[in-house]
């Protein structure tokens, strides 16, 4: 095997590839999602796609599945040569892919065996065997370590447990290849160590496996090999025993040397409090949580989710009804919410109206709106906070998440007299370089004088950011730490006391 | 008799039956396409061609081949509706209630045509009793069978998932359009016999006939929680109004005339909106394949 596999793609080479995909061009309109990429995964390892958002990782796997047309390109699989002219999921179920989208692809109101079968039910006269299908499901979990009831309905199953169905409906059907769209953007820190577990032993028992992420320590704890995709292109691939340290996978990524890892000082003197509450309660997932933000701090907020930080952040933005006491100084609120979907954007509305909401009497004239104002207000945003595509008339649903996400922070922090700020998961599904620029502004904010109250899932970043950080437990808040006392052990303490017994992991 | 006697007889629960047939084929082949994904407005144009078709069949040949074309007509408008809303991606709604217009105008147009009258054709050979009950019975069977379908076939495990979550349906290599297609076509066939029945029991298609049925059945489509007995529960309940209303107008009672005709329709709109407030509706509905 070569040092490093940045060469051309050996197409006769034996033992053949569990997966080849060679010159894939994909284009929307001008612009290339793929150009000339291709990727070759060899069998029972795990391959790790990684790039920016936009970079084309989802792109390519839309491909090898089917989903995504490609205008040129090769496609093999376990040595068969498979038309890409008329590819369809169907097609590439046949040939043993199995896709598990980033979004899932469950029906909610089906159980767990139901949406493992469906579109390949075992029959006995005209019904469905059900009997046969909860076996061979439970067959099936027993050799991959699946824990699942099969009876469950999916809507009541927590994120975890959908992931492990999606496995579960692509191994039923046989697959070989499982391609993985970015499956831990949506897990808690808890969940992806026994989710990257189980990709391991998957490739133990001679499955292949596509990555697509964009976190490295990720890659650096399950990947054989690394195929490095930038501005829809491939720079690299490092085949197996040859993938070398995150730093340098982090350059190929992004072109140049990754920013150094902020880490601003706390702030030792805090201003006056900007957001008071005390006796929060709200239903059952907050009982009671006393909580003071002062200006020119960030205030972390620990805990695993679905401990109430979701409904917290609602309450404090009154966008859901609670009782208790909210104070909060004068001027302006920002949001940046968990689900940008519901909360954050429309989704039909181009960039620049994304933008100008909640500013409309700002950039109007007299009458209506301005539209020369509105263009240059949102060309100034774009540029400063790196969003890609940053054409103001395209319409939002058009960008990759990351670049969403990007748009809802640019929006947020450039509120005029911003005092506070609630941010959930700024970070979440943004890629390096992104996600770099969005917590400086972050810091940025903080030392222009805003209080800022950070929900994160990733310890690190909370760590690196807040000035202090308050442990959200079933509804209360159970201590607050300042930044020097709240080490890793010390907050996953506080956050796993006293709930045992909330979810059995598998 | 009182109207307790009356309720307790035999002809009344004939009658209320009788009622109940052309609202019970309509809401199960509703129940299908709802269930699919498809709204199911279009209901009341599938009964008014179906009867119309049926009233030509048996007119031509008696009142089974009456029944065969009035499963024809329905398929007709449910192929027409489909081709707009599953295959061109249209507004269902919008489509549903252009397509109730255009039947409205088209049988009233084929009537004069046909029969050289605006209002009704002459009379046809009509069901008799042994084709009532046939009629009966099927409404019961079909009611148990498109249960079951739903529940436990391969087919209605798909149509369940088409309704809610299409995308992931075909991400599973199904053809959803092909699933939308076909329980179109199976509420054109049922709301078409529904229609047919209108016309047979009657012995002959009068302009209008189905006179806001199809929108009853859908009623009883979301009362009955897309479920097929759910929603055939939900139309012997309004067969039971509707007898009800039959025996009070036929009663010279001291109701005024018209507020005893509302009787069905209030009854649904409490129906609607008592029972099948907590119901959920097929998440994907009315929403047009990407």
């Amino acid at each position: 095997m070569t040092a490093t596999g940045a060469v051309g793609v050996a197409v006769a080479s034996a033992p053949a590839a569990a997966l080849e995909l060679c010159g894939i061009d994909v284009r929307y309109g001008a612009r290339f999602a793929n150009r000339g990429v291709s990727l070759r995964v060899e069998p029972g390892t795990v391959h790790a796609v990684v790039g920016e958002n936009g970079a084309g990782k989802s792109t390519l796997l839309g491909v090898a599945y089917g989903e995504v047309r490609a205008a040129a390109g090769r496609l093999v699989v376990h040595g068969r040569e498979a038309a890409l002219v008329g590819h369809t999921p169907a097609r590439a179920i046949a040939l043993g892919l199995g896709m598990v989208h980033q979004h899932f692809m469950l029906v909610p109101t089906l159980t767990v065996v139901e949406n493992v079968i469906l579109g390949r039910e075992p029959r006995r006269g005209p019904l469905v065997d059900f009997s046969r299908a909860e076996a061979e499901l439970a067959t099936l979990a027993a050799a991959h370590g699946l824990a699942l009831d099969p009876r469950a309905l999916v809507e009541t199953l927590s994120v975890g447990e959908r992931q492990r169905v999606e496995i579960a409906k692509v191994l039923f059907r046989g697959a070989e290849v499982l391609l993985f769209d970015e499956p831990t953007a949506v897990l808690g820190p808890s969940e992806v160590g026994a989710f990257l577990r189980a990709l391991r032993g998957l490739a133990e028992r001679g499955k292949t496996v596509v990555l697509v992420t964009h976190k490295l320590d990720e890659v650096a704890a399950v990947a054989d090999a690394v195929t490095v995709l930038r501005h829809g292109e491939r720079v690299v691939s490092y085949a197996q025993g040859s993938v070398p340290a995150p730093e340098m996978i982090a350059r190929a990524i992004i072109g140049r040397e990754p920013p150094p890892p902020l880490m601003p000082p706390p702030v030792r003197d805090r201003g006056a409090p900007v957001l008071t509450a005390r006796g929060l309660i709200s239903g059952s997932s907050l009982l009671g949580v006393d909580l003071e933000l002062r200006a020119g701090e960030i205030l972390g907020l620990a805990g695993v989710e679905g401990n109430g930080q979701a409904e917290l952040v609602l309450a404090l933005a009154r966008l859901s009804a609670c009782a208790g006491e909210i104070v909060r100084a004068p001027g302006a609120l920002g949001h940046i919410p968990a689900d940008r979907h519901r909360h954050g954007l429309v989704a039909d509305f181009t960039l620049a109206e994304n933008l100008t909401l909640g500013r409309q009497r700002e950039l109007s004239g007299r009458v209506t709106m301005d539209r020369a104002r509105v263009l240059t207000h949102a060309r100034e945003l774009l540029a400063r906070f790196d969003v890609r595509p940053g054409e103001p008339d395209l319409p939002v649903r058009a960008l990759s998440g990351g670049n969403q996400q990007k748009l809802v922070v640019a929006r947020e922090l450039s509120r005029p007299g911003l005092t506070v700020l609630l941010c959930a998961h700024p970070t979440r599904g943004v890629d390096l370089a992104a996600a770099d620029t969005i917590r400086r502004a972050l810091v940025e904010a903080r030392a222009a004088g805003v209080g800022v109250l950070l929900i994160s899932s990733d310890l690190g970043e909370l760590r690196a950011l807040s000035d202090r950080i308050a442990v959200l437990v079933r509804g209360r808040i159970v201590a607050t730490l300042a930044r020097d006392a709240a080490t890793e052990e010390a907050l996953g303490a506080l956050m796993t006391a006293a709930r045992e017994s909330q979810e059995p992991s598998a | 008799m009182t109207l307790i006697e009356t309720i307790l007889s035999v002809g009344f629960v004939a009658q209320a039956l009788r009622v109940t047939v052309p609202y019970a084929l309509a809401a199960l082949g509703g129940t299908l396409a709802e269930r699919a994904g498809v709204v199911s407005l279009a209901l009341e144009g599938m009964l008014l061609f179906g009867a119309f078709t049926a009233t030509l069949g048996s007119a031509l040949g008696g009142p089974a081949l009456g029944a065969l074309c009035g499963i024809v007509g329905g398929l007709l408008v449910a192929a027409v509706y489909e081709l707009i809303v599953v295959r061109w991606r249209a507004d269902q709604v919008v489509c549903a209630i252009a397509i109730n217009l255009l039947v409205l105008g088209l049988t009233r147009t084929l009537l004069v045509l046909v029969w050289g009258s605006a209002s009704s054709s002459p009379r046809v050979p009509g069901l008799g009793s042994t084709g009532t009950w046939a009629f009966v019975a099927a409404a019961a069977v079909l009611a148990l069978a498109l249960s079951e379908l739903v529940r436990r076939t391969p087919w209605g495990l798909r149509l369940r998932a088409a309704g809610e979550r299409p995308d992931a349906l075909a991400s599973l290599g199904v053809d959803v359009e092909r699933v939308r297609w076909g329980a179109v076509l199976a509420s054109g066939a049922l709301a078409g016999l529904g229609g047919a029945w209108l016309a047979l029991d009657v012995g002959g298609f009068s302009d209008a006939m189905s006179s806001g049925r199809g929108y009853i059945a859908l009623a009883a489509v979301v009362s009955g929680k897309w479920r097929p007995l759910g929603a055939t529960a939900a139309c012997l309940l309004f067969g039971v109004a509707g007898a009800l209303e039959l025996n009070l107008q036929a009663e010279a009672t001291s109701l005024p005339r018209e507020l005893v005709q509302m009787l069905p329709y209030v009854v649904t709109l409490i129906a609607v909106s008592s029972v099948a407030r907590g119901a959920r509706a097929p998440s994907a509905l009315g929403q047009p394949l990407g």
